[in-house]
């Protein structure tokens, strides 16, 4: 779908439309503990196995707790913002508390191979796909 | 208690258009927050996504402006599945009054979290006086 353009804003548009026409997707159904809640996460697919994009700004990465079992993956953890003392605030927008989430795909994963980044406030969860549940070709004999 | 509450998220904005974009790209708002000490005045910006080298800030004509533009070669070779929120650039102005000292404004990026302190002219700060 976003492979190999020439222009490099063309690629980026087609990639917002894509994401926008993938809001109302239900491919997670009623399998996400609560669709809207924190954080929001995008689901991707790369090859056989699924790359989760979790938009975290402003988080230690001590108070992050990922746990995976079976084919649920769980974020969870605080979000702390320190405000100096005798400070006058004017505007505040930016929220602060704590957070769980629980990912559940619809298809069998490989919980002991999932990998975690957290980047410049992203965190990127890499989900192999459980190997017996890759498609097998069958030989006709 | 504030710190314990539960977080809900918070749809993205994207950015009023004052002038005419020539490409259909879209931009975000990043959220803010704005507090005043007795030097300075602190603006912390959420960037998720954006790292330091993908930030520019400028001042002029007493306006601070935040650009930050998203890696797209990350995203390379990934097809979505599944979406709660939209990517784009960020972009917030700011009008800065003239008690702040514009070249003393820094910057500081982390975990996607810019913060931009503006520090305030000498005349500006508070003084105590003393009662003789």
């Amino acid at each position: 779908m976003i492979m190999g353009y020439a222009d490099p804003f063309e690629a980026f548009f087609a990639f917002q439309r894509a994401l926008e026409n993938r809001l109302s997707s239900d491919w997670l159904g009623d399998t996400t503990a609560g669709t809207g809640t924190y954080p929001p996460i995008n689901v991707f697919q790369q090859g056989d196995d699924l790359v989760a994009i979790i938009e975290l700004p402003g988080v230690n990465k001590e108070d992050l707790n990922i746990q995976a079992k079976d084919n649920a993956i769980r974020v969870s953890g605080r979000k702390s913002i320190d405000y100096p003392e005798e400070v006058s605030l004017h505007r505040r927008e930016r929220v602060s508390g704590v957070f769980d989430r629980t990912l559940a795909v619809p298809m069998q994963i490989d919980p002991d191979g999932i990998k975690a980044e957290y980047n410049d406030g992203v965190l990127v969860l890499f989900i192999p796909r459980a190997e017996r549940d890759k498609p097998r070709t069958i030989e006709i004999r | 208690m504030a710190a314990q509450q539960e977080l809900q998220v918070q749809q993205k904005r994207e950015v009023d258009k004052a002038q005419e974009p020539t490409t259909p790209m879209r931009a975000f708002l990043p959220t803010a927050d704005i507090f005043e000490t007795e030097d300075a005045l602190t603006v912390v910006l959420e960037m998720p996504g954006v790292d330091r080298d993908n930030v520019d800030v400028s001042v002029e004509n007493g306006i601070v402006t935040v650009e930050g533009r998203i890696n797209f070669n990350k995203y390379k070779g990934l097809q979505p599945v599944y979406s709660e929120y939209n990517i784009g650039p960020y972009r917030r102005s700011f009008r800065i009054s003239g008690r702040v000292d514009q070249d003393k404004i820094r910057a500081e990026m982390r975990d996607g979290v810019i913060t931009l302190v503006l520090p305030k002219v000498e005349e500006a700060k508070p003084r105590r006086i003393e009662v003789r």
